[in-house]
């Protein structure tokens, strides 16, 4: 076990958690973004949408991370038409392609998330909403969205943790996150294990820092159902 | 599009590897499950704290680190010791490696399902069942069995699912599965964006199967079961 060589590369796991963290920030991010929308739509079964949402979600849901990845990175590049337009400045960067792979992802699950939050959002509250004179809108925004966000946040937990994980595949289109990072220093010194232990340590660390922070924004948001821990 | 019908039997050969690796891996999943709640139901303390410490630990790492760790690490591992033993070394197969990685993973989430299905059935019925003289095996076998598999059916369909899709990092490693295979049929041909497709085809058409399958599965362990529905 060559730790040494480990402590004396620093950087560039410094650089590869940076990496790994912008990426699972993002894709968490703008896959948010659509989730909201997505999942109330779906939650209403609004007519136009349904179908599309639901293609979009079975297709994400149901292949691997690094199939989409591969498809969008190594995929779109098979046509001249992209190759030659606007898009091509983004979609050539592996930095691009993870992110917006990643995003899609992400929004697939997140729109199942925030769709069982909202379906099953008690009626009374919504009554109550009513009754209390809240416009449609308004009982919307005000009461069902914030109720079902905070009902969310568990399984949004798993999500982020899942999505951090899952951006290890960013390694594979030539990206230097974490994995990248272990790899790089393997390659560099003919090392068989001892970048990929160090990247397993630093995944296992930012894991366990996002479970205590989702269980802090648990008991702060859930108090009120009574499951604070 | 004709070079897809040309690579047909190819990216067939290439899903029935994936399938394999998959049911493989969950055949040692599905052990390593069992064992592991048989560890957190068990009343000695080292028992306890060693399935704690395998499910916290494969909980924090993604699947591609480990199966890359289990690939190059457990191979240098393996042959220190059969080295010391003075036995000739071995060279892991990607298989071998992915199976190995892929089946710690899921164990680890399959020993939760397990533990939350042996803690379903009523303590009543284990009494009543020792009462009429069953002894260990007996009583775990009719009395127990029949029933955590009932209770565990939806998880062990999750996990399945989630597994599969899983089963594409392995490629990583070069193992020629559906994801290895459409590589290279994308690179020679120049069209990786149809070879990608046929890639996401694939999983679906798994995912859609055992979807299926599943809904017979929990039909059947149903039986005998009075629904309010």
């Amino acid at each position: 076990m060559r730790v040494d060589l480990v402590l004396r590369n620093w950087p560039l796991f410094a650089e590869g958690v940076w990496i790994t963290l912008q990426l699972t920030l993002i894709a968490v991010a703008v896959g948010f973004a659509i989730a909201l929308p997505a999942g109330l739509a779906r939650a209403r079964r609004a007519p136009f949408w349904e179908p599309v949402l639901g293609a979009y979600v079975y297709l994400f849901r149901g292949t691997p991370l690094l199939a989409q990845t591969f498809l969008i990175y190594y995929g779109l590049a098979q046509f001249g038409w992209i190759r030659s337009s606007w898009a091509w400045t983004f979609l050539r960067d592996p930095w691009w392609c993870a992110a917006i792979a990643f995003s899609l992802n992400s929004g697939a699950y997140a729109t199942e998330i925030v769709r069982g939050a909202v379906a099953t959002t008690p009626k009374g509250e919504l009554e109550a909403a009513a009754a209390l004179g809240l416009s449609p809108r308004q009982s919307t925004w005000l009461v069902l969205v914030p109720s079902a966000l905070r009902r969310a946040l568990p399984q949004y937990g798993n999500e982020v943790i899942f999505m951090l994980h899952g951006s290890a595949v960013a390694s594979v289109i030539t990206l230097r996150d974490i994995l990248g990072a272990g790899r790089t220093l393997n390659a560099k010194f003919y090392l068989a294990y001892e970048g990929f232990l160090t990247a397993a340590l630093l995944y296992m660390a930012i894991t366990f820092l996002l479970v205590w922070l989702f269980r802090r924004l648990e008991n702060r948001y859930l108090r009120h159902l009574g499951a604070a821990r | 599009m004709e070079h897809l019908l040309t690579y047909l039997p190819l990216l067939a050969r290439g899903w029935l590897v994936t399938v394999a690796l998959a049911v493989v891996s969950l055949l040692l999943a599905t052990l390593l499950g069992a064992l592991g709640a048989a560890g957190r139901a068990s009343r000695a303390p080292l028992a306890r704290g060693a399935v704690l410490v395998y499910s916290t630990i494969i909980r924090g790492v993604p699947d591609l680190v480990l199966v890359l760790l289990i690939y190059f690490g457990g191979q240098r591992f393996l042959n220190t010791i059969l080295g010391a033993l003075g036995a000739p070394t071995v060279d892991l197969s990607p298989f071998v490696a992915g199976v190995i990685a892929i089946g710690f993973i899921y164990g680890a989430y399959l020993t939760e399902t397990f533990r939350g299905a042996f803690l379903a059935v009523p303590r009543a019925q284990i009494e009543a069942a020792s009462a009429l003289g069953l002894r260990r095996w007996p009583l775990f076998r009719h009395v127990l069995l029949p029933q955590i598999i009932r209770a565990a059916l939806p998880g062990y369909g999750n996990t399945w699912q989630v597994l599969v899709k899983s089963t594409a990092v392995v490629s990583v490693i070069g193992l020629r599965d559906l994801v290895g295979f459409a590589s290279d049929a994308g690179k020679t041909t120049r069209e990786p964006f149809i070879f990608f497709s046929a890639v996401l085809a694939g999983y679906l058409l798994i995912t859609w199967g055992s979807t299926r399958i599943l809904a017979i599965l929990e039909r059947r362990a149903e039986r005998g079961y009075a629904h309010a529905r």
